[in-house]
C-alpha cells in the first residue's frame, strides 16, 4: 500500500488545501482508508461542494412538501394521507465508459434512494441525452442505455413510463444519463436515515460486496480524459433480480416496526451510508468490516470501505425485532449480517482483523467539508436573432422537423420498456404530454414528466432554467394534473471555468424565479459536473423531474385528437424562431435568445387549461414546445390518427414564424365547444384563438396543401429504426 | 475439480443471437465467415475427486437444469 | 371460483393478475410463495409474468424446479386449471407441463407493446367468453417470446386444436408482421391435451379496465370465473 502523503491524497482527488485540513482535524497523517473516507466524502460528487451555496437559494418549502433536499429523496402530499417520493439522479460518467451496465446501474441506484424510504416505486422516467447522431460511437451508447435502461426496469417490475431523449455534438464524449424514479408510500411509515439509539444493531444487506466502482463518486467528479475507457474494470455491474428481492424485502420489513433508520449504499458505498447515517442522527458508528459480506477473498478495509457493490442497503435495526428481520431477509435469500453498532463517540470506527483502520471524527468530516464560492461571470446575453426568411416552404419543414432526431418518434426506444406493469399505467409514453400512472386501489393518479431544453440554457441559462422548470409544470397541466414539486439534475462542465459556473449559476436563478412563480418547489436532486471531454463542455442542462397529481385519473386527457373537434390555441404567438428547432434543421443555425419566459402568463393559461380539462371541456391537450405550433398540432394528429384543417396565420406574423416559432406558454386544446372555451378564455384575461377543426385522414394547411396523417406517421417513425436496426 | 459445461442450442433450432453476429462480422469486413452459432460455457467447480463421477455429476446437472433439452444440448468437459 | 397465484422470487405481475381475477370473481386469489408445496384447495393456479431467478441461465428455468412445482404438476394431473402467462409460459414449458420453448425474440430487442390476438378455440375455459376467430388486443412485454417446438410437435398441437391464440393484424391477418417475436406458426398461447393448461405470453390481465386503455383481456378471467363457478 502506498505511504499516505500530498501525493497520494491528490491522486484521490483531494486538492493541497483539503489535505491540510484533513491534517487538521484528524491531528495526525491519516491511515490509507481514513485518506479514502475523506476523499470520497469530499468529493464533488457526495459534498456538493461547488454547487451548494447555490442550491441553498432555491425554493424548497411548500404546504405539501414533507421532506424537501437533504433526505434520500423528496416527499410530498398527494392527499388521502399518501406521500409521493422521488427524486432524479445521473449516471453519466459510468454510461459513457460502459452504456449498459452505466445506465442499469443508474436505474437501480435511483429506486434504491426511493424505496429506502418506504416507498413502492410505481414509476420510473429518464432524460437522455447523446452525441452526434452520424458517429459509430453515438450509436452503441444509444443502444447500451436503452438496452441497460430496459434490462434493469424490466426486471425490477417498475413500468418506464416517460422521459425525453436530445442529441447534440457536445454529448459526443460525454452522454447524459439522468433515471428518475417515483414511489408512493404512506405518509406515517416514511423512513429515514438518521441513526439513532446506541448500541442497536447496524445491519448489512442485498448482494455482496465485491471490488466493484472502487472510486466511482471521484470518477464522477472529474473530467474524461482519452484514458477513462481504461478505467473499465472499476464500472460496478447491477443485478435486477437482487434488487427485485430488496425491493419487496425491505418493504415487507418496513412493515414491522424493526427499522431505525435505512440508507442505501449508493455512491462511495459503506462509507458514505454509514457516515451519513450516524452524522444526522448526531451518534457515532463502529463498523467491524470481518462481518461484511464479501464477494472476492482478501479484500481490504479500504476496498470494503469505498466498494460500489450494488444492491446493498445498510440498516439500523430495533435490536427486540433483529430475528423478525432475519427472518425476512432468509426467505428472499438475500444476505443479512450485523456488521457495527451504534456508539456515542460521535466518531466513525472502522475495525477490520483486530486493526482499527479508520477512527474519524463525524463532526468535522461533515461541516469542514469544503465548500467553494467558485468564481462565475454571467453568460453574455444573445444578440436577437432578427429577421429570418423561409427557404422551403411550411409543408416541407414540417415533414423535416418531425423526422429529425430530436422529434423523430421515440416509439423504437419505449417499445423496449416495459411501460405497463404493475397495471397502473393510465397514459403510457407518447399518449400525452406527461406520462399518468393511478395508485393501486385508488381513483387518484401522478403525473409525471422530464424537461430540458438545453439548447435554450446555452443561449441564456437564466431563461433556459425558467423554462425547463416552465415545461414541466405546462406537461403536468396538459394532462390536468396540478404540478407540486420538481426533482433537479444539474448537468454542466467543469466548475472551476468562470463561465461554467456562470451557467450553473444564471440556470439555478431562473429555476428559483419559476419555482416560486409557479408554487412548485424543488424537493430533490443531484448535481453532476465535469461533464467536459478534453476539454469542451456540454450543453449546460439543468434536466427537470416534475410531479403532480390528478385526484381521479379518469380526468386525465391525453395528446391524440378526435375527429369533429375545434382546435383552440391557448397563448400568445410572436413567432419566436431564436434558438428553434426550426431554425436549427431548416438553416442550419443554432442563433438569437430562446423565447422569452413570462411567468405570469404560464401560471394564468396554466391554471386556465387545467380549469378547462378537470370541467370535461377538453378532449384532448398538448403543450406547444420544440418544433413550434405546427409540430404540435402534428403530433396530435398522429397520436389520434385523425386530420385536421387548420386556419391562416394571423396577419403580423410571418407564417412560418407562427407555425414554427417557439413562444412559450402555449397549449393546443381539442374541444367539442369552441366558443364556451374562447369565452371562458376571454373571461380569464387569457389569449386564445380558433385554430382549425379535427376531421379527415389528412393535415390541410392555411394554403390548401395536404399532407395525410399517414406521410406524417411515416416520416416522424423512420429515424430510430433505420438508424438502428440496420446492423 | 472443474466441470466445463458448454450449451449449444440444437442443430436446426434458428439462433438469432448467431445470425445477427454474422450479419454484423460481414459489415465489418469479415470475409469468410460461415453459420455462427452462440452458446454458453458454464464452469463448475466440483469437490469430487474421480473424473469419471464428477463427469457423470455435470451431465445429471446438464440435464436437469443447465440445458432445456428440448431445444438445447451440452457437452461436459472435465479439467 | 378459488384462484391461487404463485410467487417465485424476481415475479413481477403477480399483483397486475391479482386485480384481474379480482375483477372477475369479487375476490382476492390466494399468493402462494415458491417455497410452498401445498397449494390448499384451489380451482386456478396462475403462474405470472415477470423475471424469475432474473432470467439467469434460461427463462423459467430454475422456477421450473422449485418446490412448488410439484404441487402444481399435481394439480394439472388430477386435470386442474392452470393460467401460465408470459413468464409463467416459460416456467410451464420447462416443466414440461406444456410442450415446446420460448426463445430470445427474433429481433433480440425487448418487446413492448400491444399486440392483436386471434381466439383459435372458443369452447374452453379461458376462451369461453371470446367468439372463435375473434381478435383482441393485449399488451406484451418480454424478451424471449419466440415460441419453438419440434415440427411434430407444432403439427400436433395444430391438428389436435391446442393452438390457444395466436399473433394477428387488427384486421385479422396472419402474418409476418403481426409476429414480432419470430413465434412459430405465430402461436402466441396454446393448451395442454385436455384444455385445461393455458400458456400464453401476453397479458390479458393489463387489459382489464377502460382507463388502462380497454377491457379486451376481461373475456378471459370473467370466462374462467364462469366456468369454474363453485
Amino acid at each position: 500500500m502506498k505511504p499516505v502523503n500530498q501525493a497520494l491524497a491528490a491522486e484521490f482527488g483531494l486538492s493541497a488545501d483539503e489535505y491540510q485540513r484533513v491534517l487538521d482535524i484528524m491531528g495526525r497523517t491519516p491511515s490509507f482508508t481514513e485518506l479514502g473516507v475523506f476523499s470520497v466524502m469530499w468529493s464533488e460528487h457526495c459534498s456538493y461542494k461547488s454547487s451548494r451555496v447555490w442550491l441553498k437559494t432555491l425554493p424548497t418549502k411548500a404546504a405539501w412538501v414533507i421532506h424537501g433536499p437533504g433526505e434520500n429523496a423528496g416527499v410530498v402530499d398527494i392527499g388521502e394521507g399518501l406521500a409521493a417520493i422521488f427524486k432524479m439522479e445521473s449516471h453519466n460518467h459510468p454510461s459513457f465508459i460502459e452504456p449498459y451496465q452505466g445506465a442499469a446501474t443508474g436505474v437501480g441506484g435511483i429506486l434504491r434512494d426511493v424505496f429506502t424510504m418506504g416507498a413502492r416505486p410505481i414509476a420510473n422516467l429518464n432524460a437522455l441525452r447523446f452525441g452526434d447522431p452520424k458517429l459509430a460511437k453515438t450509436k452503441s451508447v444509444v443502444d447500451g442505455c436503452v438496452r441497460g435502461i430496459g434490462g434493469y426496469g424490466n426486471c425490477v417490475g417498475v413500468p418506464t413510463v416517460g422521459g425525453e431523449v436530445n442529441f447534440h455534438p457536445s454529448y459526443n464524449g460525454n452522454p447524459l444519463v439522468n433515471a428518475m424514479t417515483v414511489g408512493i408510500a404512506d405518509q406515517d411509515k416514511i423512513f429515514l436515515s438518521a441513526a439513532a439509539g446506541i448500541g442497536n444493531p447496524v445491519v448489512y444487506v442485498g448482494s455482496k460486496t465485491g471490488r466493484d466502482g472502487i472510486h466511482g463518486a471521484t470518477m464522477a467528479s472529474t473530467e474524461f480524459d482519452a484514458d477513462s475507457e481504461s478505467k473499465r474494470p472499476t464500472v460496478q455491474v447491477g443485478d435486477p433480480f437482487v434488487e427485485k428481492l430488496l425491493i419487496e424485502a425491505c418493504l415487507e420489513l418496513m412493515a414491522t416496526d424493526a427499522i431505525v433508520a435505512i440508507q442505501d449504499m449508493g455512491a462511495a458505498g459503506l462509507t458514505s451510508s454509514s457516515v451519513e447515517m450516524a452524522g444526522k442522527g448526531g451518534v457515532g458508528i463502529e463498523l467491524i468490516l470481518d462481518d461484511v459480506p464479501q464477494r472476492e477473498p482478501n479484500m481490504s478495509a479500504y476496498e470494503m470501505m469505498l466498494s460500489e457493490s450494488q444492491e446493498r442497503m445498510l440498516i439500523v435495526i430495533d435490536p427486540a425485532r433483529e430475528d423478525i428481520a432475519r427472518a425476512i431477509f432468509d426467505k428472499w435469500d438475500l444476505d443479512f449480517a450485523v456488521i457495527g453498532h451504534i456508539t456515542d463517540t460521535g466518531r466513525i470506527v472502522v475495525k477490520h482483523k483486530g486493526v482499527v483502520e479508520a477512527d474519524i471524527p463525524l463532526d468535522p468530516l461533515a461541516e469542514q467539508a469544503p465548500l467553494y464560492e467558485r468564481p462565475w461571470v454571467a453568460t453574455p446575453k444573445p444578440a436577437p436573432l432578427g429577421d429570418v426568411t423561409d427557404p422551403v416552404g411550411i409543408a416541407p419543414a414540417l415533414l423535416k422537423l418531425i423526422g429529425c432526431p430530436d422529434l423523430a418518434s421515440r416509439a423504437w426506444i419505449t417499445d423496449q420498456y416495459d411501460s405497463t406493469v404493475g397495471g397502473q399505467t393510465v397514459k403510457r409514453p407518447g399518449a400525452a404530454d406527461a406520462a399518468v400512472v393511478r395508485i393501486e386501489g385508488r381513483k387518484r393518479a401522478l403525473a409525471i414528466t422530464t424537461d430540458c431544453t438545453p439548447r435554450y440554457v446555452q443561449a441564456d441559462p437564466e431563461m433556459g432554467g425558467a423554462q425547463a422548470v416552465a415545461e414541466t409544470w405546462r406537461n403536468i397541466t396538459a394532462v390536468g394534473a396540478l404540478p407540486l414539486a420538481i426533482t433537479d439534475n444539474m448537468n454542466f462542465g467543469n466548475p472551476q471555468k468562470p463561465e461554467i459556473m456562470g451557467q450553473f449559476v444564471g440556470a439555478i436563478k431562473g429555476m428559483a424565479a419559476a419555482c416560486i412563480a409557479l408554487d412548485y418547489p424543488v424537493v430533490s436532486g443531484n448535481v453532476s459536473l465535469y461533464n467536459e471531454t478534453e476539454g469542451k463542455g456540454i450543453l449546460p442542462t439543468p434536466a427537470i423531474g416534475g410531479l403532480g397529481v390528478l385526484e381521479d385519473a379518469a380526468h386525465a386527457v391525453g395528446l391524440g385528437l378526435k375527429p369533429g373537434l375545434s382546435l383552440v390555441l391557448v397563448g400568445e404567438t410572436q413567432g419566436e424562431l431564436g434558438q428553434s428547432l426550426w431554425l436549427r434543421e431548416i438553416l442550419g443555425r443554432e442563433e438569437g435568445a430562446p423565447p422569452p419566459v413570462d411567468l405570469a402568463a404560464e401560471r394564468r393559461n396554466g391554471d386556465f387549461v387545467r380549469g378547462q380539462i378537470l370541467a370535461g371541456k377538453v378532449a384532448a391537450c398538448h403543450d406547444v414546445a420544440d418544433g413550434g405550433l405546427l409540430v404540435a398540432v402534428a403530433e396530435m394528429a398522429m397520436a389520434g390518427d385523425v386530420g385536421a384543417t387548420l386556419t391562416a396565420a394571423p396577419s403580423g406574423v410571418a407564417a412560418h414564424a407562427y407555425w414554427f416559432g417557439e413562444d412559450q406558454a402555449r397549449y393546443v386544446i381539442a374541444t367539442a365547444d369552441a366558443e364556451a372555451l374562447l369565452a371562458a378564455a376571454t373571461k380569464a384575461g387569457v389569449p386564445a384563438i380558433l385554430l382549425g377543426h379535427s376531421g379527415g385522414s389528412g393535415l390541410t394547411l392555411a394554403d390548401g396543401t395536404t399532407i395525410s396523417v399517414a406521410e406524417l406517421v411515416r416520416e416522424n417513425a423512420r429515424f430510430f429504426p433505420e438508424w438502428m436496426d440496420v446492423p | 475439480m472443474k466441470a466445463i459445461v458448454t450449451v449449444m442450442l440444437k442443430n436446426g433450432v434458428l439462433d438469432p443471437q448467431g445470425k445477427a453476429i454474422g450479419h454484423a462480422l460481414g459489415t465489418l469486413g469479415f470475409e469468410g465467415v460461415g453459420e455462427v452459432r452462440v452458446g454458453k460455457r458454464i464452469e463448475l467447480e466440483l469437490a469430487e475427486t474421480d473424473p469419471a463421477a464428477a463427469r457423470r455429476a455435470a451431465e445429471e446437472m446438464g440435464r436437469k437444469l443447465l440445458a432445456n433439452m428440448v431445444i438445447e444440448s451440452f457437452t461436459v468437459e472435465i479439467v | 371460483m378459488r384462484a391461487a397465484i404463485v410467487v417465485f422470487p424476481g415475479i413481477n405481475r403477480e399483483r397486475d393478475m391479482a386485480i384481474a381475477l379480482e375483477r372477475a370473481t369479487g375476490r382476492k386469489p390466494r399468493m402462494i410463495w415458491h417455497k410452498e408445496t401445498d397449494l390448499g384447495g384451489t380451482d386456478l393456479v396462475v403462474l405470472p409474468g415477470g423475471f424469475s431467478y432474473g432470467d439467469y441461465l434460461r427463462c423459467g428455468a430454475m422456477a421450473s424446479l422449485s418446490p412448488v412445482m410439484t404441487a402444481v404438476k399435481a394439480h394439472a394431473a388430477r386435470g386442474g386449471y392452470v393460467l401460465a402467462v408470459c413468464n409463467g409460459f416459460q416456467i410451464v414449458t420447462e416443466a414440461g407441463l406444456l410442450p415446446g420453448a420460448l426463445l430470445r425474440n427474433a429481433g433480440l430487442r425487448f418487446l413492448s407493446m400491444d399486440c392483436h390476438l386471434r381466439v383459435e378455440r372458443a369452447d374452453t375455459a379461458f376462451t369461453g367468453q371470446y367468439r372463435k376467430g375473434q381478435i383482441f388486443r393485449a399488451p406484451m412485454a418480454h424478451g424471449d417470446g419466440n415460441y419453438t417446438a419440434s415440427p411434430e410437435d407444432l403439427d400436433r398441437l395444430e391438428g389436435e386444436g391446442l393452438v390457444a391464440f395466436r399473433y394477428a393484424e387488427a384486421d385479422g391477418a396472419i402474418s409476418d408482421k403481426a409476429n414480432r417475436n419470430g413465434s412459430a406458426r405465430n402461436i402466441a398461447g396454446i393448451f395442454s391435451p385436455n384444455l385445461r393448461v393455458c400458456g400464453l405470453m401476453p397479458h390479458p390481465e393489463n387489459l382489464v379496465d377502460p382507463l388502462m386503455g380497454g377491457t379486451d383481456g376481461k373475456p378471459l378471467f370473467d370466462g374462467l370465473a364462469a366456468a369454474l363457478a363453485a
